[in-house]
């Protein structure tokens, strides 16, 4: 009877080491590293492959002469222990045989490491700075500045009890308003900082992470090799919504990038300008809801009743439901207080008084006061 | 304390064995603390357990259905300090307790007083912890590893948990003292440290690293405190301080930390593998020195958490040649432990089966940890499932499958009953069978791309964390079966001779079963042929 | 055994431990001077301008420095540099013009904390004069115009050819506290 069972854990463990080597072969089943897309990524690849055998076949070794002691070895078999208990020349060649395969490792891991501090004659350069809970990129040559935040349905699908299928969402979780773009083929240095607490930009693709300290500069580079999208996530608990700030990363070709470049500066351009039109209240109404989804809903949730001790209820507060407080509710936007983050540099005008909006009249509020991009002008 | 408070003391123990709630209340006596440890570190077990199932089951299916972020991450929080501060240094202080005074051959331990201080802190420091599940704002939700500046935005839970960890570690200082203090005056006749039981030898390794480490991790959390409420900056970059120093201070505490949750582990393992084996331990002066080395090691490889913080070339090659290099001393126990095993005369009884089990899985976490130590590599794996796949090889089929061997192994000296032995080898094989299948597909997981501390998660990832959450499950309900197989055994079963094991060697099995009270009362004499096998 | 001999190694112990209390905040300084040493996280040196004026301009290298700005957490101010970059001979002494604007309608404290990518280069960057030596207070609305003036140490390695002068402005942590109670005060009122 017990044999059996020995003999099924034996199967066992090699039914598992047969999965270890299959996570070692078929990257198509998300098992292992992927090679990624960088001269980088591809020799942290092979690293990673290279100790992972190396590893493996000390283990098959080391396993495969305890199990002979335990088929062999067995007291029902008639095995008689013998009394030793030293072996000079084993336990020598045991620590200097281990010490020579960790020096064959470290030769490798030190060159590849050697590279990844080679930040220098960067092309572009793009600042990523973390915030609760999203990402901001700053392309420092061309004056770009745009914030990038998890798309709205997989927002929406990921809500408690929102009873949506993540399945049929297009890139549940992994994807993003607006992707940060650069171009194949150049050296492009990323500089990560953040904004409140630490996070960390992590694109596997590229083959490694960084974290983004507030206060703090941090750099790294990369060669695209290959246009596509690349997902990656932020890798440092930063609070609540940790896990629903992805990154995506789209490398496209040299002129299609300059092209990028070019209409990005003239949206930014025609937002600066939307501070000057009136809207109607169904126009606000509609921006606004977008908007606090986007941004305000993750804290204040979607209905606007917040997190009881530590986001307060949009639906109690005396900044959204009286008139008094409207001044202070518009303030508190811009300039943020405490755990509310200052949306004041994030937003345009036209933006905030869609949000202002939509919190006074939204959710039963209805106080009826439409605030237009003017209104936040002032207050600025 | 002085000292005829201590004499009247003894003499009330010398007199008769204390009843009632009073026993265990006001108890001196080294076994009713380490049962109370063992105990309480079972409760805490099953506590931090049932945090670990919350967590399993919101990540059963990708998209949020139970919880909301904010309380998974304090699930996440708590169960790391639940399982770490209140289940594995607990059990492992309960066996040093039982067993250090039987294995050295003293009455007691050395401070039995402070014994009982140590120990009834750790419920008051739970209290403190735990009850801030019931807090608006929730509970702890920064990670275990409380790094600023998210830790510090937490809110009434703050100064709680910074209070807890305080007592927690007064409490685990004032053990390791006792530990160290026991083992150095209280010997019998002829127990050099070269003959003591590895037990003993893991025990006061641990115990320096102990009285080392915590006072650092508190010093780190009391500087937080004054950062948060008296307006210091140690952490904060606007007065001059860094987060960045936190992780330091916290990590110079934390590598040690781990040692100290395995090194008790080497030492159980180290006394059963020789008993099922019938033969001595191979290497035991290299075990000592491999042991100490580790110890020795932790202090100078902390930076290799904290590896993708930024730090200049020097500083990342240092700490990655130093952590490659903890290899050494560890593969050279594992290496003994194999040899011990070689040509012996082998049975597989519970407590054997643990130790089997913990060699091979615990080296399969000690893999994923070389490959970890790999800095350039490592800024992949960091903060990955790949990690938390590490780390609980190393703490649960490492740590907790030897504290069950441990259990296993010495229940049937403390209970004076032999444990059933069927039951044990399905806890056995339940154990390992589902514990593999809840961890192993995590480094799947890690390596495919998904980060840990998230509650929900892409699809690409959903039929690897089904399968883990499903081991899960199996795992942690077959749990109970060990609590019903030890209360069986302490209400009754086959008498349990003093020796129990066939070859088992060492003071302890030269007592009763169970033992008396008070363990030696005169000092054993103890040679070389009566020592560690 | 003896009881004073068991007493006297937990003695011992015990003031072991309380030791490494200590030591925990010894590793304040300790890293700080570690950080000089080192650029470990992108402390910036500082050198008095007569030592400037020992140092030999490499006219033969340049090096690229940006400048980038942040504004952290909830701090109410505009932070630009004038210059986004310049090219500089190793040992010659240049300035760069930041300008800052309070939006809010109080008066604020910030401290500018200074960061520099890649990390090592950070020890060969070297200040004689910034904005982030003291604490800046802007009356509300004030905009005022900063100065830094730097000198890039010539034994900078030659691998190293663009470096990124980064600042922070953080609200002064005394401010912050005030700050923080004030509008807790006028949130009750409301």
């Amino acid at each position: 009877m017990f044999v059996k069972k020995l003999k099924d854990g034996v199967v066992g463990a090699v039914t598992m080491f047969s999965l270890l080597w299959a996570g070692t072969v078929s990257a198509e089943w998300g098992l292992n590293m992927t090679p990624g897309v960088t001269p980088i990524s591809r020799e942290v690849y092979d690293l990673h492959m290279l100790i992972l055998y190396i590893v493996t076949a000390i283990g098959i070794i080391v396993f495969g002469v305890m199990f002979w002691s335990i088929i062999y070895h067995r007291k029902s078999k008639g095995a008689v222990a013998k009394q030793f208990h030293h072996n000079t020349f084993a336990e020598i060649a045991w620590t200097i045989i281990p010490i020579l395969i960790l020096v064959a490792m470290a030769i490798p891991a030190t060159k590849t490491l050697i590279k990844m501090e080679q930040t220098g004659d960067a092309e572009i350069t793009v600042k990523i700075t973390g915030y609760q809970w999203k990402w901001k990129y700053d392309y420092l040559e061309d004056g770009l500045s745009f914030y990038s935040v998890l798309a709205q349905d997989s927002n929406e699908a990921r809500q408690v009890g929102s009873s949506i299928d993540p399945a049929g969402v297009d890139h549940y979780l992994l994807d993003v308003d607006e992707p940060i773009v650069l171009p194949v083929g150049k050296k492009v240095r990323l500089l990560t900082t953040a904004a409140d607490v630490i996070h960390a930009w992590w694109v596997p693709a590229l083959g490694w992470k960084r974290d983004a300290i507030p206060g703090f500069i941090n750099d790294n580079w990369a060669v695209i090799e290959e246009p596509g999208t690349y997902r990656g996530q932020c890798a440092e608990l930063c609070g609540k919504d940790h896990g629903f700030m992805p990154i995506v990363l789209k490398a496209v070709p040299e002129a299609e990038y300059v092209a990028w470049v070019e209409e990005k500066k003239a949206e930014a351009a025609a937002r600066a300008a939307s501070g000057d039109k009136e809207y109607s209240m169904e126009e606000l109404m509609v921006n606004g809801e977008d908007l606090y989804n986007k941004n305000c809903a993750s804290c204040h949730m979607a209905n606007g009743q917040g997190v009881p001790g530590v986001f307060p209820s949009l639906l109690e507060s005396q900044l959204t439901i009286t008139s008094e407080g409207l001044a202070e509710h518009i303030d508190r936007i811009i300039n943020g207080k405490g755990l509310m983050p200052a949306f004041g540099e994030q937003l345009s005008d036209a933006d905030i008084a869609a949000v202002v909006t939509y919190e006074r009249n939204a959710w039963g509020i209805d106080t009826g006061d439409i605030v237009q991009p003017a209104d936040i002008k002032a207050a600025r | 304390m002085s000292e005829a408070v201590v004499h009247e003391d003894h003499h009330e123990h010398h007199d008769h064995k204390p009843t009632g709630i009073g026993r265990w209340l006001f108890s001196t006596n080294h076994k009713d603390i380490g049962t109370m440890y063992l105990v309480f570190a079972l409760i805490m077990f099953f506590i931090g357990g049932a945090m670990a199932m919350v967590i399993r089951l919101e990540l059963f299916q990708p998209g949020l259905q139970y919880v909301d972020p904010l309380f998974f991450n304090s699930m996440t929080t708590m169960h790391a300090l639940v399982m770490i501060f209140g289940a594995v240094m607990p059990a492992g202080v309960g066996l040093a307790n039982w067993l250090i005074p039987m294995m050295i051959g003293a009455p007691d331990m050395a401070l039995p007083r402070l014994n009982n201080m140590s120990f009834w802190i750790l419920p008051f420091a739970f209290a403190l912890l735990l009850g801030t599940l019931f807090m608006p704002g929730g509970a702890p939700n920064g990670g275990w590893t409380m790094y600023p500046p998210l830790t510090i935005q937490l809110g009434d839970a703050f100064p709680f948990l910074i209070f807890a960890v305080h007592f927690l570690g007064i409490s685990s200082i004032m053990g390791a003292i006792n530990v160290i203090a026991t083992v150095f005056n209280m010997r019998a006749p002829g127990m050099t440290f070269m003959r003591l039981p590895l037990f003993v030898w893991t025990w006061i390794i641990t115990a320096f690293l102990l009285i080392a480490s915590m006072p650092v991790l508190a010093g780190a959390v009391t500087m937080m405190l004054t950062d948060k409420f008296f307006g210091t900056s140690f952490f904060s970059a606007a007065g001059g301080g860094d987060p960045v120093m936190f992780q330091h201070i916290f990590w110079f505490f934390g590598h040690p930390e781990v040692y100290i949750l395995i090194l008790p582990a080497f030492g159980i393992v180290s006394q059963i593998l020789p008993t099922f084996s019938r033969k001595p331990l191979f290497g035991y002066e290299s075990m000592v020195y491999a042991t100490a080395s580790i110890a020795f090691l932790s202090f100078f490889v902390w930076a290799h958490h904290m590896f993708t913080v930024g730090m200049p070339l020097a500083g990342e090659l240092f700490f990655m040649y130093a952590t490659m290099s903890i290899a050494v001393p560890t593969g050279v126990k594992i290496f003994n432990w194999v040899a011990t095993m070689w040509r012996g005369s082998l049975t597989f009884e519970t407590p054997m089966l643990f130790s089997l089990a913990f060699v091979i899985l615990f080296s399969i976490g000690g893999f994923s940890g070389l490959m970890l130590a790999i800095t350039p590599v490592d800024f992949q794996y960091h903060d990955t499932y790949f990690v938390v796949a590490h780390f609980h090889y190393v703490l649960v089929t490492g740590s907790v499958f030897a504290l069950y061997a441990g259990v296993y192994y010495w229940l049937p000296k403390w209970t004076g009953h032999m444990y059933d032995e069927t039951l044990g080898k399905w806890h056995f094989w339940i154990s390992t069978i589902s514990v593999n299948v809840l961890f192993f597909p995590q480094h799947f997981l890690g390596l495919a791309g998904m980060p840990r501390r998230i509650p929900d998660y892409a699809v690409q990832f959903a039929d690897f964390n089904m399968v883990s959450s499903l081991g899960g499950f199996v795992f942690g309900v077959s749990q109970l079966l060990f609590v019903y197989i030890v209360i069986q055994c302490v209400r009754g079963g086959e008498k349990a001779t003093n020796q129990v094991w066939e070859g088992a060697h060492g003071l302890e099995w030269t007592l009763p079963s169970p033992p008396p009270f008070h363990s030696f009362t005169t000092p054993p004499k103890v040679t070389d042929a009566t020592a560690h096998s | 055994m003896s009881e004073q001999n068991v007493i006297k190694t937990a003695g011992k112990l015990g003031v072991l431990a309380v030791l490494m209390f200590g030591f925990g905040y010894a590793l304040i300084p300790l890293y700080n001077v570690f950080c000089e040493i080192t650029g470990l996280n992108g402390k910036t040196g500082t050198v008095s301008s007569q030592q400037v004026e020992k140092i030999v301009v490499d006219m033969n290298r340049v090096v690229t420095i940006q400048f980038d700005t942040n504004i952290n957490g909830n701090l109410p101010w505009r932070f630009k540099s004038v210059e986004k970059k310049l090219r500089v001979h190793p040992g010659e002494v240049k300035d760069a013009v930041f300008v800052v604007e309070n939006t809010s309608d109080r008066a604020i404290v910030g401290q500018a904390v200074p960061s520099v990518a890649p990390a090592e280069a950070s020890i060969y960057f070297n200040k004689t004069e910034c904005f982030c030596f003291t604490q800046q207070t802007l009356a509300p609305g004030e905009t005022k115009e900063m100065l830094v003036r730097f000198v890039v140490g010539n034994e900078l390695p030659d691998k190293i050819s663009t470096m990124t002068l980064s600042y922070t402005f953080f609200m002064a942590p005394e401010d912050k506290q005030a700050a923080d109670r004030k509008e807790n005060t006028t949130e009750q009122q409301i």
